[in-house]
């Protein structure tokens, strides 16, 4: 009974008056079954958290006197999921699907610049820096009023790793955490990585204007970065008798970028990004990764991180049904799911990204997928937690329950990526949120 | 990467040797007899009448078949992700080093052609094109593993119709109007982009020499821009790039000559070459070799004046001629492209024959190592149930570097096996769909 008027009184707090302020400050939840992923499951015990962080779990621990109770018995805690690829927040980018295969018209989300209008003109080389934002931040960008995140956090999403994603050179991505008044209450970690995208300007629509333009671009705004870096470090010790370096933000968003992030599914694709980001000497992340299941040894080879769009391949639904795909395709379509269990085997980190996937709820029949093709459901927890937190160096804060970290959690009332565990709590920087309960089924297609 | 060119090694130099038994060998350099080929350690250790028989060599029975050097395709665009930055008029920037796509199945289709040896070229859209890379179609090899490991590498250069095209007032496809039209929009554009090129790219040269110097002398310099699109012009003006220059008119054909003897560099090879004909003494004079089709013509205005004797005049006039196919089509039967000239021209079965094998050879500088049936070189072999410049001749098994990579028997029994694969896969998502219809996220065009 008191268990149920504190949530209530909670409720009201947060319903009435939202915000951190306002929410308990200390929450203790005990009798929980605890996945800490960092270390191993505890059958039942306590976790408390104070002012946005996780001060205590444990078998033994007793909740402090100034906390509210949330009684655990039945339900399981696991730190909240982290989206290791997204938009969310950033209103003006697309949704963050797998590449398209390299080489087709693409590789990319459609750009919002290029369509029309007659007013710019079309680039005609690297010098005009065409497609290159590197100097967004998406700490700079985030709306917090992003409608998408509300239901990103009802399906067990506490931080997103948030990139634009228009543009060759996108900009720069942030972590974040998916709740907050202000942008700024929600960035745990900025810059975290530049996003690159392999799209054109189109067929005679200015430079650069195929695959083979895209690379030779990218490699020579590296070079570029080196001189202007090298240039500014020259002149700024001997300013007298040499000519300034002119000033250049699309080159110091690319030297201000700690990582890189590269579009690949298949082999080739891996192979051509990861010797890239080699001889780039940028830390490379790779996205995508659908038919990584066949180049688990070169990731390996070249210490390949790798970030899996949980949209499986699927047989388009307009597909003519005379017409039947090619063997590799439909290989493809078998085996995407097991990139995951093959990249765990091999042990490659990786984590996962909701991508495209319609709703964040199908997040958990996808992951199911790549439990079903062989992933520990352990591991698939920890490819989105843990893994990602420690691909985007924020393993110290965020990925685990563990003393200190940020308070995110989550409170099931069983497995997750079982078809019936339902998501009671969720904790953002120690503030709690009650998904609404299952929405009734949706209007039939036909009154549509 | 190292690790793994060890690797190819030593699985070579594992293999068993193989002998080619009761064939007649057309070796293109040394003459034509019914014989063997020993093929050891990836190389040709000996062919002749009579051989001497490794011990624990394989042998393959060719009787009454017939074994030549595996085919050299000097044109062709195979094999990559990428073909054409054709958003300017220099884009020696790219390369199609960057984008090979070593899973791409027209190797396969090219190799069971006959096909060992590919320069994989950069479409024809600007007057100076993107650099070329040589390949060798060993199916189901990585990337590196179809490298032509020690290839010099080539660029791409084209004249007349094609790089003159965007800039042409009919385009209506340039973004922004005509106002933003690319240049050159004429043949002597094409020529006025080439030469400022080339002023370029002596100037970007001697900018670095200039601050090699500074620099060695111990002065703090900014160093100048490194700039990929003169890196790759500067190394023709080296002599360290091929250059392959698309063109069919005569009149282009001197143009280019002429501006590569002005700047001081060599035109590898002439890429088309129609109206070569014409020209031949002029081409002959500068060195340049002829890469041309055997019998194709009026398929563009610039294609008018061709003629199917051309590949035997340029020969008969000493310049070095090959047949390239620009096709992944054509490619499969290059053989009759060759025996063609035979007909028109009257060119030996010999001089044909080098069309597509020793000639393209030597036009790419490789032909120390490809190109004939000689002890020590690569043993790449092609073996047909007919003489090759037969219509109806087709091929049994190719080997690349003394492995067997086509087989038709084996890709007969295989075709089965896909086929069989394919229609279990179908079968299982037949029955996962029902299923996923149900579970799946509803799908809604419009939200």
């Amino acid at each position: 009974m008191l268990r149920h008027l504190c949530v209530l009184v909670c409720l009201a707090a947060l319903t009435l008056i939202p915000g951190k302020a306002e929410t308990p400050a200390v929450i203790a939840i005990r009798n929980a079954r605890i996945v800490t992923v960092s270390g191993p499951v505890i059958a039942q015990g306590t976790v408390v958290v104070r002012n946005g962080l996780i001060e205590a779990v444990g078998e033994t621990i007793t909740p402090p006197a100034d906390a509210w109770i949330i009684d655990g018995a039945g339900l399981t805690v696991y730190p909240g999921l982290i989206d290791s690829l997204s938009t969310l927040g950033l209103s003006d980018a697309a949704p963050m699907g797998a590449p398209s295969p390299s080489g087709r018209r693409g590789g990319g989300p459609p750009s919002s610049s290029s369509s029309s209008g007659p007013a710019t003109p079309p680039a005609r080389g690297p010098e005009d820096r065409p497609l290159n934002t590197s100097y967004l931040l998406a700490a700079d960008q985030l709306a917090a009023n992003d409608r998408r995140i509300e239901a990103a956090r009802n399906a067990g999403f506490t931080s997103a790793v948030t990139f634009p994603n228009r543009n060759i050179f996108s900009g720069q991505g942030a972590v974040i955490n998916l709740a907050g008044e202000r942008p700024g209450n929600m960035v745990v970690h900025s810059p975290a990585g530049m996003f690159l995208t392999l799209r054109t300007a189109g067929f005679t629509a200015g430079y650069p204007g195929s695959l083979l333009g895209v690379i030779a671009y990218i490699r020579q705004i590296y070079l570029d970065a080196a001189l202007y870096k090298e240039a500014k470090q020259i002149y700024a010790a001997h300013p007298v008798g040499n000519r300034r370096p002119d000033y250049d933000k699309h080159l110091e968003g690319v030297l201000a970028a700690p990582r890189i992030l590269l579009p690949a599914s298949s082999p080739k694709d891996i192979e051509r990004m990861l010797r890239f980001g080699q001889e780039l000497k940028q830390e490379t992340i790779l996205y995508g990764l659908h038919e990584g299941y066949r180049a688990t040894p070169l990731l390996k080879q070249y210490n390949g991180k790798a970030l899996v769009d949980l949209r499986w391949p699927e047989k388009s639904r307009d597909a003519d049904p005379e017409q039947t795909d090619s063997l590799r395709t439909l290989e493809l379509r078998d085996k995407a799911p097991s990139t995951a269990a093959e990249l765990h085997k091999a042990g490659v980190p990786f984590a996962f990204y909701a991508g495209a996937l319609a709703q964040p709820t199908d997040v958990s029949r996808a992951v199911k997928k790549a439990i079903d093709a062989g992933l520990a459901p352990g591991d698939a927890i920890r490819a989105l937690t843990l893994s990602p937190a420690e691909i985007f160096g924020v393993a110290d804060r965020l990925g685990s329950i563990e003393k200190g970290k940020i308070a995110n959690l989550i409170v099931t009332t069983g497995d997750l990526f079982q078809d019936r565990t339902r998501i009671k709590y969720v904790l953002v920087d120690g503030v709690k949120y009650e998904p609404a309960p299952p929405q009734p089924a949706p209007p039939s297609e036909a009154t549509r | 990467m190292k690790a793994l060119l060890l690797l190819t090694a030593s699985v070579l130099s594992a293999a068993p040797p193989i002998v080619i038994q009761n064939a007649t060998v057309l070796t293109v350099t040394k003459g034509s007899f019914k014989g063997s080929v020993v093929v050891q350690d990836g190389k040709i250790k000996e062919a002749g009448e009579k051989v001497m028989i490794p011990p624990g060599a394989q042998i393959i029975d060719a009787s009454g078949q017939f074994i030549m050097p595996g085919i050299i395709d000097a044109h062709s665009h195979i094999a990559a992700d990428s073909i054409n930055e054709s958003s300017v008029s220099v884009s020696s920037m790219v390369g199609i080093e960057d984008v090979l796509d070593p899973e791409a199945i027209s190797i396969y289709r090219a190799l069971a052609g006959g096909v060992t040896t590919v320069n994989v070229l950069h479409g024809s859209a600007n007057a100076i094109g993107g650099k070329c890379v040589v390949i060798k179609t060993r199916w189901g090899k990585d990337r590196e593993g179809i490298l032509f490991e020690g290839a010099k590498p080539g660029i791409k250069f084209a004249l007349g119709e094609n790089p003159k095209r965007q800039g042409m007032s009919a385009s209506t496809r340039t973004p922004g109007g005509p106002q933003y039209l690319r240049y050159p929009g004429t043949r002597m554009g094409v020529e006025d982009v080439i030469r400022q090129a080339f002023n370029d790219a002596k100037i970007y040269q001697a900018e670095w020499k200039t601050y090699n110097g500074r620099k060695a002398r111990g002065e703090t310099v900014i160093p100048p821009k490194r700039d990929l699109k003169l890196d790759a012009l500067v190394e023709i003006l080296e002599g360290k790039r091929l250059v392959h220059a698309h063109c069919y008119r005569a009149d282009e054909i001197l143009m280019l000559l002429r501006v590569a003897d002005e700047f001081g560099f060599k035109i590898k090879t002439l890429q088309h070459v129609l109206e070569g004909y014409k020209v031949a003494k002029e081409i002959k004079e500068h060195g340049a070799g002829a890469s041309t089709f055997s019998d194709w013509w009026a398929y563009k205005v610039e294609a008018f004046d061709a003629i199917p004797y051309n590949a035997a005049i340029m020969v008969k006039k000493g310049i070095l001629v090959s047949l390239n196919s620009d096709s992944g089509e054509l490619m499969r039967r290059l053989n009759t492209e060759a025996g063609k000239t035979m007909k028109y021209g009257g060119l030996t079965e010999t001089e044909a024959l080098s069309l597509i094998t020793i000639n393209p050879a030597r036009q790419l500088d490789i032909d120390e190592r490809v190109g004939s049936i000689e002890p020590g070189k690569d043993a790449d072999l092609v073996i047909y149930d007919k003489h090759p410049l037969s219509s109806f001749a087709k091929v049994q098994k190719v080997l690349i570097d003394g492995s067997v990579y086509f087989d038709r028997d084996r890709d007969i029994t295989e075709r089965q096996q896909r086929e069989l694969r394919k229609k279990q896969l179908l079968e299982k998502e037949k029955q996962s769909q029902p299923q996923q219809k149900k579970n799946a996220a509803p799908t809604r065009r419009l939200q």
